[in-house]
């Protein structure tokens, strides 16, 4: 592909890093800093302006003029929110969908991803493109028979209707093939000579090497199902199962849409991936993705 | 080569290793995507059998303007967002490995939040900013004198409402390939466009794109492929409105398969977005390949 890439031995982190003493260096500092600034408050304001206004109480909420802060603070919206729906039953089917989903894409991806690295076959080559397929044409395109084959397989109106057709990602597949192609064949050598088996090597001794792509993995798939809308949608039907965003979206589906309420449940169905993710930065912010488009 | 002979021995393993995927593969993406095509061939309604009517289905698609108009939408959409989500994503990217810029760890939690956040939810903080009788942004304008805006009921001002929140939400997980990539520029290279005096732009446009041309292909490929598919955040901010002004594809899909239950309609059109997507990917792949060449 491109020439200029990645000459080997010369990357380091910081292109523009050239210490210089020049004058302009003070004018470039600032000029860098006050606009990435501007842009931290235009993508930062919107979340703060709606979390904010979930605290006001629900006859405050559209009474001009608009103040920033509410005068007096409430959770009211997050009480109603949690009573007048069945909300902690939406967190937990949510919650089951997107652990299990992450689990079992784990153990998929990562098996495949080690296969793809470390064995050479024209089927391993032809399971590539297979896998690379389902990024250039996702479920959309095949919604209605999807569905009908998810049906005809008995899981229609159940969780694991979501959960298993969502398994296979071409993303998380050639995340951990790009990992393996990293580990010295070496390794797989000497476990070799001393008589490990083939997936005994790879649960041994390769899955916990990758612990880090199987976090970034983990979160990834995790926000992935935890905010999937649309699938779910279809397959579930009895509101028992409801997960959270269909939760969310029924009320915003309403005639008058009640803000207090929407804003409550909005604000706490963001909760846990937030945690998930101030706790686990640098796993996603260090993730080096290419779904395989990249080599 | 000696190296390949050895690998070829195995094939019970590795087989084991990828049977899930490829089995999921078979299952939820052959099998639907085979009798999809021959559900777009009949007039199925998911219940009862599937009356064979040749090619009425695309016929029927070709001639009903409220495709048309969902696919030109759908059109229009990803042609704003994906050209903003590129700039803004770059943009942001810079600014984060750039040695000038101060206070890159705050502002790399802000910048990458709206990936946390769900398409559905994501519509629903947007609409709460422009809201015609009660957002924000209205608000602010009215304090300038300026007439209440009408962000919902005006279709082509709603449209741009989605963009503005599409770009927002899709900046994130860019930035963060766009930050992978940069990093990877090696130093000496600039260093060399120093000696020779070359300005911030001209290291910018000769060196900086060209070695991240490789992630830019990947941007514009998945958020292309992405933005055709948007659903939920056009749930939340107008329901596709005003009236079904703003129906992209797959909701026109939707509407058509599980609400008026024309499954072989709706697996017709279903096929025409496949047939698109795939357009589009070997149209990129391509042009890629000539880049490289």
């Amino acid at each position: 592909m491109a020439i200029a890439t990645r000459p080997p031995a010369l990357r380091r982190t910081k292109p523009n890093a050239r210490p210089g003493s020049r004058t302009g260096d003070l004018a470039r500092k600032i000029a860098a800093s006050s606009v990435m600034w501007l842009l931290v408050v235009a993508y930062g304001f919107p979340t703060l302006w709606f979390v904010i206004s979930s605290f006001k109480p629900a006859g405050k909420l559209f009474s001009y003029p608009l103040t920033f802060f509410p005068e007096n603070p409430t959770i009211d919206g997050y009480v109603e929110a949690w009573t007048s729906f069945d909300f902690a039953r939406y967190f937990i089917n949510t919650l089951l969908v997107a652990v299990a989903a992450t689990l079992l894409t784990i153990v998929a991806s990562a098996a495949a991803g080690y296969a793809l690295a470390k064995y050479q076959s024209w089927w391993l080559k032809i399971f590539a493109v297979c896998i690379l397929l389902t990024t250039m044409l996702p479920g959309e395109t095949i919604l209605a028979p999807l569905f009908l084959v998810v049906r005809n397989l008995g899981l229609y109106n159940s969780l694991s209707g979501v959960v298993v057709p969502a398994v296979i990602t071409a993303t998380g597949t050639f995340m951990f093939r790009q990992f393996f192609v990293t580990v010295p064949n070496d390794l797989l050598e000497a476990a070799r000579i001393d008589g490990s088996g083939e997936i005994s090597t790879f649960i041994r001794i390769m899955m916990p090497l990758a612990k880090p792509i199987i976090l970034t993995l983990a979160i990834f798939s995790f926000q992935w199902r935890w905010n999937d809308y649309l699938w779910p949608l279809i397959i579930l039907n009895d509101p028992n199962q409801f997960t959270l965003q269909i939760g969310v979206a029924s009320i915003i589906g309403a005639q008058n849409v009640n803000w207090s309420v929407l804003l409550g449940a909005s604000v706490m169905s963001m909760v846990p991936l937030v945690a998930i993710y101030l706790v686990f930065q640098k796993y996603v912010m260090n993730a080096d993705i290419n779904a395989g488009l990249k080599d | 080569m000696v190296h390949k002979v050895r690998k070829a021995r195995y094939v019970g393993a590795p087989l084991l290793m990828i049977s899930v995927n490829l089995c999921l593969f078979a299952l939820f993406f052959i099998w639907p995507a085979s009798i999809g095509l021959g559900y777009s061939f009949t007039s199925y309604t998911g219940v009862g059998t599937a009356p064979f009517v040749g090619l009425d289905n695309y016929e029927r698609l070709s001639g009903d303007p409220a495709f048309w108009a969902a696919l030109w939408r759908t059109l229009i959409y990803t042609g704003s967002v994906v050209p903003l989500t590129f700039v803004a994503s770059l943009g942001t990217a810079y600014l984060l490995v750039s040695p000038y810029s101060k206070g890159k760890t705050i502002a790399r939690v802000v910048f990458f939040l709206p990936w946390l956040i769900s398409p559905i939810i994501a519509g629903v903080i947007w609409r709460w900013m422009f809201g015609e009788n009660f957002g924000l942004v209205n608000f602010v304008l009215a304090k300038f004198g300026i007439a209440a805006v009408p962000w919902q009921s005006n279709a082509d001002l709603s449209l741009i409402v989605v963009i503005i929140a599409a770009t927002w939400m899709g900046t994130a997980f860019n930035m963060l390939l766009f930050i992978a990539a940069l990093k990877n520029v090696p130093v000496s290279y600039y260093e060399a466009a120093d000696l020779d005096g070359a300005g911030a732009w001209q290291k910018f446009r000769r060196i900086t794109l060209p070695a991240i041309a490789p992630t830019s292909f990947i941007v514009v490929l998945l958020s292309t492929l992405h933005t055709m598919k948007e659903y939920g955040l056009f749930v939340a901010l107008n329901a596709g409105g005003p009236g079904t002004a703003n129906n992209l594809i797959v909701q026109y899909i939707y509407t058509t398969g599980f609400k008026r239950a024309q499954i072989g309609y709706a697996s017709a059109a279903s096929f025409v977005l496949l047939l698109i997507l795939a357009l589009i990917a070997v149209v990129q792949l391509m042009a890629n390949r000539r880049k490289g060449a």
